[in-house]
């Protein structure tokens, strides 16, 4: 246990559970508050997400009535999005960013605290919504108008819990940029970052971008609402599908904010598994970079049908399709890598080739999507739920899952259990393809997403993507029973606890005593990620 | 090793999860009020009043921080980044509002009036609105009004502010050349500028109330107009405050030439208020 760090003497814990943890300034106390924060805001989202599969197990209204479906499908995204998958990555990047560049601690810590602590209020209030009248916000997450307008007293608290998530993300950001650019040690040029950090890095640029606009959207609202003013109506001279070009240009670097972390933990781990440096380290960073510069200016291929000028479909058609050249470069990267590699497949490896293969899917289905006249079919159906849950789940939550596994001995000093961690890759592999395959078939034949019902042509598939659902979310506690297990104990890991890995943060001791590089440490060329660029 | 050495990090801090209880009663108290109940906002109060407390205090640790020396030039870098990013999400924040003054403009009031593929909307739904600017859109939604001519008060008042980002760079300078008088003479002008900003805005929406009918409710001229004035204003409020305490700071003599980071956010802030009044008499009142 901590014992290492006791005997040298260097673990100033703060006293007190309180002083732990409510007034924490510690990166990686942070971190494991955030990490389960996360999880679970998960298992609750995965909860709401069973009440939907279940309902739509059978054609005919079964378990829920309408009004309380949508109120699922609405918070269970925003829930996954909010309060599962970003502040997952913010976690891992809590633990892991000061102790792959060197640094004594995050930028500002004091701020790192405001950021994390802001999310559990804020969810508790949103959440609360479900007991109001009206119940919780239903007009889905993307908070369109009009539809939003008329929903009861949920609104207005709906709208300020995202403007606090908002507040929170921008701070998380802030201090990520300026850990990043200004804490990095000695000898630790921005080119030998972990890829980890550069990912999260241009992520975070992100964020300040579009969290302020998500902001200002979702603030017209609440004036139109209360204040009576027109920003969404056209009675007044504006119009709504002005709020939903606010809401995509928030939107769809969103998504990117979610899958950026995602590719650099998925860098991180296939060089170690395969036992060769990262192939095209550079190109990784240059095709994050234009990623994430593509990402702003595709924002209306989620509006193909709301009668855009025909100039605007094309090129958002266009544009969007060009974001698949540099993804393309990330995909051929990752698979150079393992080429020849000496591999072996320890859990966060096949969690890491999991998320390539399945990721790849959700692109190609998205590139499908992107052809707008293609898209008059496919919108709104469950094509795009297919789509989305592919890039999202087996892609971002894979490779979360990844990097649960591949630093979870860093965090606790234990290894996990490696033949249940590998029944949990393959039970949730086979699960969610399961579940979410068919939707591809559903969407195609034209079922509509979001409703609590549908004609019974569709019967079969939805039953079984509905047993997949139910055997992922399964899955899943069993995933908190592995964690659960390995913080309580387990074989002790060693300083690098993978033979293959690189990066600095493998040459503090595992479990990561509370403080680490009090004073920057002296970077030699073994203690780069990616050596194969260090010049 | 001495302390300043060391990147400094604080052990252990109550001032956020105080400002954490004050966002979260502000906004509980406000969704309340929204919602009809007027104890609201007495909710909303307490939050207001504990933001401000932990502003008091969280600032007021650092300070104490900083003259005891206890940050590096890395901590002092750590800080410029952190401000300068959050003035950047300020501009996207207010980068929102211009861009729905730009789409209503460009495209939603045209297509209502019949432009492109709104011909039909026109013809069916709006026959006979055209469109113009000014607008309160086809249904006319809250009543004829008039607006703010340019080249009165808002020109003066981008004077005034144009005239308090000189006077900030010299109260800079003082500091620079550690003259503590002409610093806080400075400062102080440039407080009584913000102030006179603010006086003539106020005046001016009482006067759009009370003599033009221009309203946060008059259709999207109003919302765009009041919305981008009001956030503007908004800033300026805070902007000022933030320049009295750095008044009182700098009689205290807080501020070396070496060291005076919180001078320094506070005038970045200000030039950043500035220029979006720039864009705001441009694009607001003069096109
Ligand atoms: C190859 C890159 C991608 C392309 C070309 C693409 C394309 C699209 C398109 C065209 C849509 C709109 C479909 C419709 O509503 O009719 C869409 C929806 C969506 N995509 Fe992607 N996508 C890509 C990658 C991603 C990634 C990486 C994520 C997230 C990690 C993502 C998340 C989503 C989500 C959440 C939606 C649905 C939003 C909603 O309507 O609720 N996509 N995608
Ligand atoms: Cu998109």
């Amino acid at each position: 246990m901590s014992s290492v760090a006791h005997a040298e003497g260097h673990d100033h814990k703060p006293e007190g559970f309180l002083n732990r943890w409510l007034f924490t300034t510690n990166h990686k106390d942070i971190g494991t508050l955030y990490l389960v924060f996360s999880l679970t805001m998960f298992i609750i989202g995965g909860a709401m997400a069973m009440v939907i599969r279940a309902e739509l197990f059978m054609p005919g209204m079964q378990l829920v009535d309408p009004a309380f479906f949508n109120q699922m499908t609405t918070m269970h995204a925003l829930i996954m999005v909010f309060g599962a998958v970003m502040p997952a990555f913010v976690g891992l990047a809590n633990w892991m960013i000061p102790m792959m560049i060197g640094a004594p601690d995050m930028a500002l810590p004091r701020m790192n605290n405001w950021s994390f602590w802001i999310l559990p209020f804020a969810f508790t209030m949103l959440l609360s919504t479900l007991f109001m009248d009206g119940g919780a916000p239903a007009a889905g997450w993307t908070l369109y108008p009009p539809l939003v307008l008329q929903g009861g007293n949920s609104f207005a608290f709906a709208i300020f819990a995202v403007h606090l998530l908002g507040i929170s993300s921008i701070m998380g950001a802030i201090n990520i940029i300026a850990t990043i650019l200004n804490l990095r040690a000695p000898g630790m040029n921005l080119l030998n970052m972990p890829l980890f950090v550069w990912t999260w890095l241009i992520t975070a640029f992100l964020l300040i971008a579009v969290m302020p606009v998500l902001a200002g959207g979702v603030t017209m609202l609440l004036t139109d609402k209360f204040f009576g003013t027109s920003f969404f109506n056209a009675a007044g001279g504006g119009d709504p599908v002005m709020y939903q070009h606010i809401f995509w240009f928030f939107g769809h670097p969103e998504v990117y904010i979610m899958i950026l972390p995602a590719f650099g933990v998925v860098s991180e781990i296939l060089p170690t598994f395969s036992r060769k440096p990262l192939f095209g380290y550079t190109s990784m960073v240059y095709a994050s970079a234009s990623i994430a510069f593509l990402s702003f200016i595709v924002w209306s291929h989620h509006m193909f049908t709301v009668g855009m000028p025909l100039g605007g479909e094309l090129f958002f058609m266009y544009a969007t399709m060009v974001i698949a050249v540099p993804t393309g470069v990330k995909i051929f990267n990752w698979v150079a890598t393992m080429w020849k590699g000496a591999m072996t497949f320890e859990t966060p490896m096949l969690f890491a080739i999991g998320f390539v293969i399945m990721f790849t899917i959700g692109g190609f289905s998205g590139l499908m999507l992107a052809i707008a006249p293609a898209d008059f079919q496919y919108h709104d159906t469950y094509f795009v739920v297919a789509h989305f849950h592919y890039v999202l789940v087996t892609g971002a939550v894979f490779a979360i899952m990844a990097g649960v596994y591949y630093w979870l001995p860093k965090w606790t000093g234990h290894m996990y259990d490696e033949r249940l961690g590998k029944i949990h890759f393959w039970w949730s592999t086979i699960a969610v393809n399961v579940l979410f395959f068919p939707q591809h078939f559903l969407g195609l034949a034209g079922m509509p997403r979001r409703i609590p019902d549908y004609s019974l042509q569709f019967a079969e598939f939805n039953m079984i993507s509905s047993i997949g659902g139910f055997a992922f979310g399964l899955a899943q506690i069993f995933f908190v029973y592995i964690v659960w297990k390995t913080v309580k104990g387990g074989q002790p890991a060693e300083a690098r606890a993978w033979e293959g890995a690189k990066g600095l943060e493998w040459t503090v001791p595992s479990p990561a005593p509370h403080h680490t590089f009090e004073t920057p440490p002296e970077i030699k060329p073994d203690m780069i990620a990616h050596p194969s660029n260090a010049h | 090793m001495t302390t300043a050495d060391r990147y400094y990090v604080p052990h252990g801090s109550h001032w956020p999860i105080v400002g954490t209880f004050g966002m979260l009663t502000l906004v509980i108290g406000l969704a309340n009020l929204f919602n009809g109940h007027d104890w609201g906002q007495y909710l909303a109060y307490v939050g207001v009043a504990s933001i401000l407390f932990m502003l008091w205090g969280w600032f007021g640790d650092q300070i104490h921080e900083s003259l005891k020396g206890l940050y590096s030039k890395q901590v002092d870098v750590s800080y410029r980044m952190g401000m300068t990013w959050f003035i950047f999400s300020e501009v996207m924040f207010f980068a929102a509002f211009f861009g729905a003054l730009f789409y209503t403009r460009e495209y939603a009031i045209p297509w209502l009036g019949g432009e492109g593929a709104g011909a039909w909307t026109n013809f069916v739904l709006w026959n006979g609105y055209e469109a113009t600017w000014p607008s309160n859109g086809p249904a006319g939604i809250g009543g004829e009004f008039e607006t703010i001519p340019a080249w009165g008060v808002p020109f003066l008042n981008t004077l005034i502010l144009l005239t308090s980002g000189l006077t900030i760079t010299l109260a800079h300078w003082a500091v620079k050349k550690q003259k503590q008088l002409q610093q806080v003479l400075w400062l102080a002008a440039t407080v009584a500028l913000g102030a006179t900003f603010l006086y003539f805005q106020a005046h001016e929406y009482m006067e759009a109330y009370t003599e033009l009918n221009l309203t946060l409710g008059s259709g999207i001229y109003g919302s765009t107009f009041f919305m981008l004035t009001g956030f503007h204003g908004l800033h300026v409020t805070l902007g000022t405050i933030m320049l009295i305490v750095i008044t009182f700071r700098a009689a205290k003599g807080h501020f070396t030439p070496e060291n005076h980071f919180a001078f320094e956010a506070v005038a970045w802030y200000w030039h950043f208020v500035d220029v979006v009044w720039l864009g705001l008499f441009i694009f607001v009142y003069v096109l």
